[in-house]
């Protein structure tokens, strides 16, 4: 195998050959999908499950493209890539997903093909982005980085992504298959909502193993992920999960769409009878075949690179002197920036959420712009969250001031990371066929009445989630204050939930009445906010006094208009 | 879209819609004869009687499929209030507009 170096970029899994090769072949493949689909030769019917393999859906106003970001990391070089694809072929932005994806909105089909001749230029695609495969894993935006990190996902990221595209068992499953993975007690990556969650960690030898929850999901009908085994073996890791997906091919539902998913068969099975049929399925599969060598987990990890870190120490002198002279660099460290595993370094949020803004959009401005900023300041690598924000994993804390002063003048130095304005919204009815309703506008009243910093660092800690329909694309079901959008005779309206948590507590936010107008959640957000902070103990985050105060006072408060 | 009481007595019309297949764009079908498509909704058919929109929708379709021009082809329902035409629903009115949150953008930037 003729692989190239690892690049001056820092922890992104340098392709090899074989992988190009494939990604080429499947590039020209689908070309020749699309000739014979204009020509007429294919059927929109034979055609659409091809082009949905390519990440290619039919919306609203134009064809959708979701291009994968393997585990949300990208290249300065792939971002800029992305800025002229947006460019060139889009309206001149995309939009950044809670899958840690990019979907461009006004994609012709015409222009597909060299879209993704382009992408494959810089190692991107659009595979397992859509249909009934294992889709894009995904894991902490901070990966690599944070201080609290016990082991680093993406090396088992990219073993799954390896092991899971070629593979002919996985191509067709009974429904799409979501797998996250977390190496640190704070889950970032809300694994118990996926079909398999993974929570990597070490025992006291300092060996690495896997916890397994499977069974989450949201959508029509939500489900926490189910702790199936505590302690898989680093050497396991593909037999353990090459089980479950065996029990799940063998058992779930291909009859009915709304039952297929996994969640739905470890529902009716019951966990201790799934988790028996997953232990028997692994101890007959269990062998060389499956097992994971250490070796080949280091050659992973040596592919991702390092960053050459330097030697430095926390807090240097200049960075303290900017935050006493500067307070609103002050609150943006202190909101948006994480503690580095490496004395001297941190990892910074770049907010995709100002005030009134779209969250997730960003412009081909934007995007060259944080290109050259990872370039500057994060050895050419960021990454996409979850949340649907960026990040600058690897920054000298002494450069901090420089890279805030370029976001700030930008447009893009929002201090709201984690807060009331970090809003995650799917495209809802502005640009999605399936919506029921609209999520932006309603993500920018929100976020513009609480535009005001102090406000918001005061409040702390809110995770509000909008979906413009039950498929809850935007995680409504975790939000700690959830939004689904709701079609109510051909009027637009919102059911507003509390409660949710994305983190390892995950919980199922609870409906907290009839659903109201646009403008009337926007009132409801605000009124529940109140109640929070008069009824709030100190150090209680929103859904701590939820959970000490009850339904009870949001609940008559929000409705005492009605 | 709030829709004012006077546009509820107005009478519900039809006109039928697709996505143009190479490039997705939101097309409408056109008066006459040749079942031609438009861009605008300014400049599409309109049926006052569902049963001839059903028919000619049939004809629409088997053409637009046939000939590789569009896909997904249907009808939908819309008003004429003080001489515009108003989707009934949110969703046809954003699809012939553009997002409501980027009129710099779709049809309506165009205007
Ligand atoms: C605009 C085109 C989109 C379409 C047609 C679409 C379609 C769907 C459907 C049908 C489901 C439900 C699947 C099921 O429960 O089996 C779903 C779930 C989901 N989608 Fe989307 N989606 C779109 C955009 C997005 C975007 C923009 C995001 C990220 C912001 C996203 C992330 C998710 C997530 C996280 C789930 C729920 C998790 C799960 O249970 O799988 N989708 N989507
Ligand atoms: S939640 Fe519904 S409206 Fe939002 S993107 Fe998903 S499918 Fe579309």
């Amino acid at each position: 195998m003729n692989h190239i170096a690892p690049g001056r970029n820092a922890g992104v899994y340098s392709y090899d050959d074989i992988d190009r090769r494939f990604v080429a072949e499947r590039v020209e493949q689908f070309r020749a999908q699309v000739e014979r689909r204009l020509s007429g030769e294919l059927t929109e019917e034979e055609f659409k499950p091809l082009r949905l393999m390519n990440g290619l859906y039919l919306q609203l106003h134009a064809y959708m493209l979701r291009i994968a970001v393997p585990y949300g990391v990208l290249t300065s070089r792939q971002l800029r890539k992305l800025a002229e694809i947006g460019r060139k072929y889009d309206k001149g932005y995309g939009h950044f997903t809670t899958r840690q994806n990019l979907q461009f909105n006004w994609i012709k089909l015409e222009d597909t093909p060299a879209i993704l001749h382009e992408l494959a230029e810089v190692d991107m695609h659009a595979l397992q982005t859509s249909g009934n495969c294992v889709r894009n894993v995904t894991t902490d935006q901070f990966v690599g980085a944070a201080r609290d990190e016990v082991v680093d996902g993406r090396v088992y990221a990219e073993i799954l992504r390896q092991w899971t595209t070629l593979h002919p068992e996985f191509t067709f499953l009974p429904r799409k298959f979501k797998i996250a993975i977390m190496g640190s007690d704070a889950d970032r990556a809300a694994i118990r909502i996926h079909d398999v969650g993974v929570f990597a960690k070490r025992n006291e030898r300092g060996e690495v193993g896997f916890t397994f929850y499977v069974g989450g999901g949201l959508g029509r009908s939500p489900f926490v992920g189910k702790l199936v085994r505590d302690w898989v073996p680093e050497e396991d890791f593909v037999a353990y999960l090459e089980a479950i997906l065996r029990v799940y091919n063998q058992y779930g539902r291909r009859d009915n769409i709304y039952k297929a998913r996994i969640k739905i068969l470890v529902h009716e099975l019951g966990q201790e009878k799934f988790t028996q049929e997953v232990e028997e399925e692994f101890a007959r599969l269990r062998g060389p075949k499956y097992r994971l060598a250490p070796e080949i987990v280091d050659e992973i990890r040596r592919r991702f690179g390092g960053p050459a870190f330097e030697t430095l120490t926390d807090e240097p002198e200049s960075f303290q002197a900017a935050k006493a002279a500067n307070p609103d660099f002050a609150r943006w460290v202190a909101v948006n920036v994480l503690a580095h595993k490496v004395p001297g370094y941190a990892a910074a949020t770049i907010s995709l959420k100002p005030a009134g803004g779209i969250p997730g959009d960003a412009t081909s401005e934007q995007m060259e712009l944080v290109a050259d900023l990872a370039d500057a300041h994060s050895f050419g690598e960021l990454r996409v969250s979850h949340a649907q924000n960026l990040v600058l994993a690897h920054v000298r804390q002494d450069e901090l001031f420089t890279l805030w002063t370029a976001l700030e003048a930008n447009g893009l130095g929002t201090p709201n990371a984690g807060l009331i304005g970090d809003i995650i919204a799917c495209p809802g009815l502005d640009y999605c066929a399936l919506a029921n309703a609209r999520s932006i506008p309603l993500a920018q009243a929100i976020s513009a009445r609480f535009a005001d910093p102090a406000r918001q660092q005061a409040i702390g800690e809110l995770g509000i989630k909008i979906s413009g329909c039950i498929n809850a694309c935007g995680h409504h079901h975790v939000g700690a204050i959830g939004i689904l959008g709701v079609d109510k005779k051909g009027e637009e309206f919102y059911q507003i939930t509390v409660g949710g948590d994305p983190t390892l507590t995950t919980a199922i936010g609870d409906i907290l009445g009839p659903a109201v107008t646009a403008d009337e959640t926007v009132d409801a957000i605000e009124a529940i906010v109140e109640v929070y902070l008069s009824n709030r103990h100190d150090g209680e985050r929103f859904i701590d006094t939820l959970k000490r105060v009850g339904h009870g006072p949001f609940k008559e408060r929000v409705y005492a208009a009605h | 879209m709030a829709l004012n009481d006077k546009s509820r007595n107005e009478a519900v019309l039809k006109a039928i819609t697709a996505n143009r297949l190479r490039d997705g764009e939101v097309i409408f079908l056109a008066p006459g004869p040749d079942l031609g498509w438009v861009e605008r909704l300014d400049d599409a058919a309109l049926f006052e009687d569902a049963t001839t929109a059903e028919t000619v929708l049939a004809a629409a379709k088997a053409k637009a499929e046939g000939e590789q021009f569009a896909v997904d082809v249907y009808a939908f329902d819309l008003r004429v209030t003080d001489g515009q035409r108003v989707p009934v629903k949110t969703r046809e009115r954003i699809r012939a507009l553009g997002p409501t949150v980027r009129i710099d953008l779709g049809k309506q930037a165009a205007a």
